[in-house]
C-alpha cells in the first residue's frame, strides 16, 4: 500500500519491542464482540492511483463547470478569475500540511499570514479588528448574532428581508436552541430595501439588526440610518457581505456605523467548489474583541526582541474556557484564508478597485440589455455585480430551459424561496469579470427564447 | 500612496547586524520577511485587467470615496513573500508531526489533484441539479462508505469541521428528545474530553457536568451510572479516549445511557485508531463526527478547512440537517433541500425525516469530500484496516521505547491505541513539558500535544500516525530520549530552547496583555522610511 511505509519485517521487529505476539494483542481492550474479524465488508480492496483518478474523473465529467459555459450564478458564491500563483502557493507543503500554529516558533509563516489576513479583512470591512477566519459566511453570521447577545445581554435580533435565505435558515436553526428570537421577513420584488421596517422593529430588547450589503437581490442601501437607530436603542448593527469584491466599489459597512461585519470570502482566492470549503470573514470594534469568536493572531516579540506572531486572546476559546467559551469553533478555514490573503495581495487596492469597476461595468451592461427584453423588468435601482429581474414567467423552469440552451443563466428566487409565490418570477443574475461578450449574447438569446 | 512607514511597531522585524552578523538579518536559507504592509503599496498590483471604459454607475450614492489601505505586490514579489514565509513553517511534508488527537498524517497528492478537477472545483452550489449529478454522486458515495465503515444508519454531510459536527450531533439529539416531548437539560462530559465538547453542549443550551475518570484513564462507569437520570440528554464520550485508550466498557456505557433515556455522542477525533477494525455502530453509539481532515487525511492547511460529517443511529437519522443527498431505487442521487424535504420524506421515508434545519449555507465541504473519497478508495477495506493497525503499532512502539525515561501513567494497564501519553513526573530542576517540547523543535520535530488531556500532569500526547517509517520513528525516539534524559537531569539549557528555530520563545503574555492584532498605519509624525523593501531587510 503506497501510503504505508512499514514493511512486514518492520512490523515484526516493532512487535518484539512492544512485547506483543501479534497486532491483535494491541487491540485487546476492544471487546471481541466489537471487533471485525476481517476487513469491513462491502468496501473493495485498495486501488491504484490511476484507478482512483479514473473513478473520480468519471463523476467530475458529469458536472458542468462554470468555466465551460456562459455562467451567471451568484447569491452567495461567485465565479471570479483566480491568478495561477494563488493555487500554486497554497499547495506548498509548508502551508498545506501544517496545522493550527500551536508552536509559534516553527509556525511564523502561518501566523504572519493570519496577521496580514486579519489586517486586510479589517481594512476591507472598515473595521478595527478581524479574526483569523470562520467556516463560511453563514456560520459567521450566526456567530455574530451570538456575539451581539453576549455584548448587549439581549436576545432579539431584527433580520433584514435582504439577508440570504440560507443564512437566515442557519440562524433560525441555532436560535431554536439558544433562546434567541429572530424577526425575519421575505423580500419584495421592489427597488427599496427594508430599512424602514428594520428601524421600526428596533426596541429595547433588540440585540442587533442584521443587514446584508449588497442584499440577496443585489440592492445597495446606506447602512448609516439603521446604525443610528440601532445605537440609539443600545443595539448593534451586524452587516453581512456575501460578495467582498463589492467593497472595492462601494463604501465599507464599518464606515457606516456597523459594529460587527461578517461575510463570505470565497470570491477572493477560493473557487466555487460546490459550496465549500469557503472562508468566513469576521470583523468588529476593538472594544468588543474579547467577545469575538475564533482564532486570533497577534504580534509580540521573542526572547531576543525580534518581532513575531502568536495565537492570542485564547482565554475566549474552547480549549481554555470549555463550556464558557465564546464559540465552540476550533479548526477554521486557514488554507482558504491564505488563498484570500494571497489573492488580495496580488490585487492590492489598485487591482481590487479595477476588478470591482470591471464587474460593475459589465453588470450594468448586462442589466440594461436584459431589461430591454419584452416582459422583463429590472427590479434594482442600485446594484454592484448582481441584480434581480422579474420575468413574465416563472424563473425556476426558465433556468432549466436555459440549461438546455447551454446557459447557466442565474439563480431563480423559486429555488431560494420555494413557498413564496410573489417571488416565483424573480431571477438573480450575477455578472463578473469572467463574462465575455459571447456569454452575454448567449444569455440574452436564451432568456429571450424562454420568456417568449 | 505608500503604506510603507515604520516607527509604530513595538519591535523591528529583524534584530539587525549585531545579532546574526549579517546586514540583512538573514541566515542563509533562513530568510526574514517583512509584512505586506511594509513592502507593498496601494498603487501596485499583480493582476492585469483589460482596459474598459467606465460606464454608468448604478451604485446608488454609495461609491467608495476613501482609501481602503490594501497593499499590493507584483506577482514575483507575491510569490517570493509567501514562499519565504512558508519556509518558517513546520509541516508533515518536512517531518514527524506527532500532535496527539490531531492525526497529522501524510496528505496524498492524488487527492489534491482530483479535488481540482473542474467538474468538482468549478461548480456552483446553486447550479441546477441536472448540471451537478456527478458531484451529488460523490457526496452520496462518500456518505455510503462512511456509514459502512462505522456501522451506523445515516450520515449528515454538511458540518464544516469537527466542532461543527459535534453541534450537529447534539442538535439531532435535542430534536429527537423534543420530538418525544422530553426536555432534558444536562450533558455529561468526561474530564478528559476535548474543549470543544463542553463548549458545544453549552452552545446548544445544555448544562455541562463532568464525569470522573478512573486511575486507569477510563470513564468511571459506576460514577456515570450513578449520575444518569431523566435530566440527562446525552453523554459525550471520546473513544478511543484522549489518554489514547479504548473504552472497554463502551457498550455497557451506551446500554446504561439508553436505559436512562439518553443518547450517546462519540467524539470521533480518534477514529484513526479503529478505522476498518471496529464499527462504532456496534458499540451503541448514536452520533459520531468524523474529522475528514484527520482519519481521512484531507490537509490540515494551517488550521483548516476541516470537514465533520456525522454518522447517526437509526434513532437520530431522521433529524439530520438539510440539505442531504439520497439515492433512490432508480440509482438517481437526489439533493433534498427545504423545498422538497417534506414531500421527499413522505414518498421515500414514510414521513419519518424531520430535519432540525440547515447548519451552513450550502452542502458542506465538497473539496474535502472528493479528497476523502479518493483516500478511502485508495486504501480500500484492507488498507484502512492496515492504517489502524500501523497507527496503533507505531504509538505502542514509541510508548515502549520511551517508558524507561518518560513517565507513562497508563502504560501498566496495557497497550495504548494510536497515541501514547506521558507525564512530566521525574523532570528535575523545574524543567517542564513546555521546555521538552521546545527542545524537540531544535531536533527538527514538531512537538506533541502539550498539557492535554488535563487529567495528566504536564501531559505529552504523542500520535505518530501510520505514515511514519520505522526509521523516522527511531530518530524521533532517539531525540526524545536524549531530551528526556536532560530533563531528568535538570539541564537548565532546555529552558532556552528552541535556539535554531526562526524565532526564540515568543512572549505570549505580552501578546495578550497589549493585543496588536492588525496592522495600523503609523501616525503621520512617526519617522518615515522611504522606498520599498527596507523595513523587512530583504
Amino acid at each position: 500500500m503506497r501510503y504505508l511505509p512499514l514493511s512486514d519485517a518492520d512490523r515484526s521487529a516493532m512487535l518484539e519491542v512492544v512485547g506483543a505476539g501479534s497486532i491483535d494483542e494491541l487491540f485487546r481492550d476492544v471487546p471481541e464482540s466489537a471487533r471485525q474479524s476481517g476487513p469491513i465488508a462491502g468496501l473493495p480492496h485498495h486501488a491504484s492511483e490511476l484507478a482512483v483518478e479514473r473513478h473520480l474523473a468519471k463523476r467530475a465529467r458529469k458536472n458542468i463547470p462554470a468555466g465551460e459555459v456562459p455562467f451567471f450564478l451568484g447569491c452567495g458564491a461567485y465565479k471570479h478569475h483566480i491568478p495561477a500563483s494563488v493555487d500554486h502557493l497554497i499547495q506548498r507543503g509548508e502551508y498545506l500540511t501544517a496545522y493550527t500554529p500551536y508552536q509559534p516558533e516553527i509556525a511564523q509563516g502561518t501566523l504572519q499570514v493570519l496577521f496580514e489576513f486579519q489586517s486586510q479583512v479589517a481594512r476591507l470591512y472598515g473595521c478595527e479588528v478581524a479574526n483569523a477566519s470562520m467556516y463560511d459566511g453563514s456560520t459567521a453570521c450566526w456567530e455574530a448574532i451570538g456575539m451581539a447577545r453576549r455584548i448587549t445581554r439581549r436576545t432579539k435580533a431584527v433580520v433584514s428581508s435582504g439577508l440570504h435565505p440560507h443564512y437566515v435558515s442557519v440562524c433560525k436553526t441555532m436560535a431554536r436552541f439558544t433562546g434567541d428570537t429572530l424577526e425575519t421577513a421575505v423580500p419584495e420584488l421592489g427597488a427599496e430595501t427594508d430599512g424602514e421596517r428594520l428601524i421600526a422593529a428596533i426596541d429595547r430588547e433588540t440585540s442587533a439588526v442584521v443587514v446584508q450589503y449588497p442584499d440577496i437581490l443585489g440592492r445597495i442601501a446606506d447602512l448609516q440610518p439603521i446604525a443610528d437607530a440601532a445605537h440609539a436603542a443600545g443595539a448593534l448593527l451586524i452587516a453581512v457581505v456575501t460578495e467582498p469584491v463589492a467593497l472595492g466599489a462601494i463604501r465599507a459597512p464599518g464606515e457606516m456605523g456597523a459594529d460587527i461585519v461578517v461575510g463570505e470570502g470565497q470570491s477572493i482566492g477560493v473557487g466555487l467548489q460546490f459550496g465549500g470549503p469557503y472562508v468566513g470573514l469576521f470583523a468588529c470594534r476593538e472594544k468588543h474583541v474579547r467577545q469575538m469568536p475564533g482564532r486570533i493572531a497577534g504580534e509580540t516579540v521573542d526572547a531576543e526582541g525580534k518581532r513575531g506572531f502568536v495565537l492570542t486572546l485564547s482565554t475566549r476559546e474552547q480549549h481554555i474556557r470549555r463550556e464558557k467559551a465564546t464559540s465552540n469553533i476550533c479548526t477554521n478555514s486557514g488554507l482558504c484564508a491564505l488563498a484570500f490573503s494571497i489573492h488580495m495581495t496580488l490585487l492590492g487596492e489598485k487591482g481590487l478597485r479595477q476588478l470591482a469597476a470591471l464587474n460593475h461595468a459589465r453588470a450594468v451592461e448586462v442589466a440594461e440589455r436584459l431589461a430591454a427584453i419584452p416582459g422583463v423588468r429590472l427590479v434594482n435601482d442600485s446594484f454592484f455585480n448582481e441584480f434581480t429581474l422579474e420575468l413574465p414567467v416563472e424563473a425556476r423552469p426558465a433556468v432549466h430551459a436555459m440549461v438546455e440552451r447551454g446557459v447557466l443563466g442565474g439563480v431563480s428566487l423559486g429555488r431560494l424561496y420555494p413557498v413564496v409565490d410573489a417571488l416565483a418570477n424573480g431571477l438573480v443574475v450575477a455578472v463578473t469579470e469572467t463574462v465575455t461578450d459571447e456569454h452575454i449574447d448567449a444569455l440574452e438569446g436564451a432568456l429571450k427564447e424562454v420568456v417568449a | 500612496m505608500t503604506i510603507n512607514q515604520s516607527g509604530w511597531k513595538p519591535a523591528a522585524p529583524v534584530a539587525g547586524p549585531g545579532d546574526t552578523g549579517t546586514i540583512t538579518g538573514n541566515r542563509a536559507l533562513m530568510l526574514e520577511e517583512a509584512l505586506i504592509f511594509e513592502i507593498g503599496d496601494t498603487d501596485t498590483t499583480g493582476v492585469d485587467f483589460a482596459d474598459g471604459e467606465a460606464g454608468k454607475s448604478r451604485l446608488g450614492n454609495l461609491a467608495r470615496t476613501s482609501e481602503i489601505g490594501l497593499p499590493g505586490l507584483t506577482e514575483p514579489e507575491t510569490v517570493r513573500h509567501y514562499t519565504r514565509l512558508s519556509r518558517q513553517n513546520y509541516a508533515i511534508d518536512l517531518g514527524l508531526f506527532p500532535l496527539g488527537s490531531c492525526t497529522m498524517k501524510h496528505n496524498p497528492r492524488l487527492n489534491e489533484k482530483v479535488a481540482r478537477l473542474p467538474g468538482f472545483a468549478d461548480i456552483h452550489p446553486l447550479q441546477p441539479r441536472e448540471t451537478v449529478g456527478g458531484a451529488l454522486e460523490v457526496i452520496n458515495e462518500l456518505a455510503f462508505w462512511l456509514i459502512d465503515l462505522t456501522g451506523m444508519h445515516g450520515v449528515a454531510m454538511s458540518p464544516k469541521a469537527g466542532a461543527h459536527g459535534e453541534l450537529c450531533g447534539l442538535l439531532c439529539i435535542r430534536a429527537a428528545l423534543e420530538a418525544r416531548g422530553d426536555a432534558r437539560e444536562v450533558v455529561l462530559v468526561p474530564e478528559s474530553a476535548h474543549g470543544t465538547n463542553p463548549a458545544t453542549a453549552a452552545f446548544c443550551g445544555y448544562r455541562v457536568e463532568n464525569i470522573p475518570a478512573t486511575d486507569g484513564g477510563r470513564v468511571d462507569l459506576e460514577a456515570l451510572k450513578g449520575r444518569l437520570g431523566p435530566d440527562v440528554a446525552a453523554v459525550m464520550i471520546t473513544n478511543p479516549n484522549t489518554c489514547g485508550l479504548f473504552e472497554p466498557d463502551m457498550k455497557a456505557i451506551s446500554d446504561a445511557v439508553h436505559a436512562a433515556g439518553g443518547f450517546v455522542y462519540c467524539d470521533g477525533a480518534n477514529f484513526n485508531a479503529i478505522v476498518g477494525k471496529v464499527r462504532p455502530g456496534d458499540l451503541g453509539i448514536d452520533a459520531m463526527h468524523i474529522n475528514l481532515h484527520k482519519t481521512f487525511s484531507t490537509p490540515h492547511g494551517g488550521g483548516g478547512p476541516g470537514s465533520g460529517p456525522v454518522v447517526l443511529s437509526e434513532a437520530l437519522s431522521p433529524y439530520g440537517p438539510l440539505p442531504y443527498t439520497a439515492r433512490t431505487a432508480d440509482g438517481v442521487v437526489h439533493l433534498v433541500e427545504e423545498e422538497q424535504a417534506e414531500e421527499f420524506s413522505q414518498v421515500h421515508f414514510g414521513g419519518a425525516m424531520q430535519s432540525f434545519g440547515r447548519m451552513t449555507a450550502f452542502h458542506g465541504q465538497m473539496g474535502m469530500f472528493t479528497r476523502a473519497l479518493a483516500y478511502i478508495l485508495s486504501h480500500g477495506a484492507d488498507g484502512l484496516k492496515q492504517v489502524a493497525e500501523d497507527a496503533v503499532l507505531n504509538a505502542n512502539y514509541v510508548l515502549r521505547s520511551l517508558e524507561d525515561v518518560l513517565d507513562a501513567p497508563f502504560a501498566r494497564s496495557g497497550p495504548c491505541m494510536h497515541e501514547a501519553i506521558f507525564s512530566d513526573a521525574g523532570f528535575a530542576g523545574g524543567i517542564t513539558t513546555l521546555d521538552l517540547a521546545k527542545a524537540l523543535i531544535d531536533e527538527g520535530f514538531h512537538p506533541m500535544t502539550m498539557y492535554f488531556p488535563l487529567v495528566v500532569h504536564g501531559a505529552m500526547l504523542v500520535e505518530p500516525t501510520e505514515t511514519e517509517s520505522k526509521a523516522a520513528l527511531d530518530q524521533f525516539i532517539a531525540a526524545l530520549r536524549s531530551i528526556a534524559e536532560r530533563a531528568r537531569a535538570g539541564d537548565e539549557s532546555l529552558k532556552s530552547a528552541p535556539v535554531y528555530a526562526p524565532r526564540r520563545r515568543l512572549d505570549e503574555t505580552l501578546a495578550a496583555r497589549k493585543p496588536v492584532i492588525g496592522w495600523k498605519t503609523p501616525a503621520p509624525d512617526a519617522p518615515k522610511i522611504s522606498g520599498r523593501n527596507e523595513v523587512g531587510g530583504q
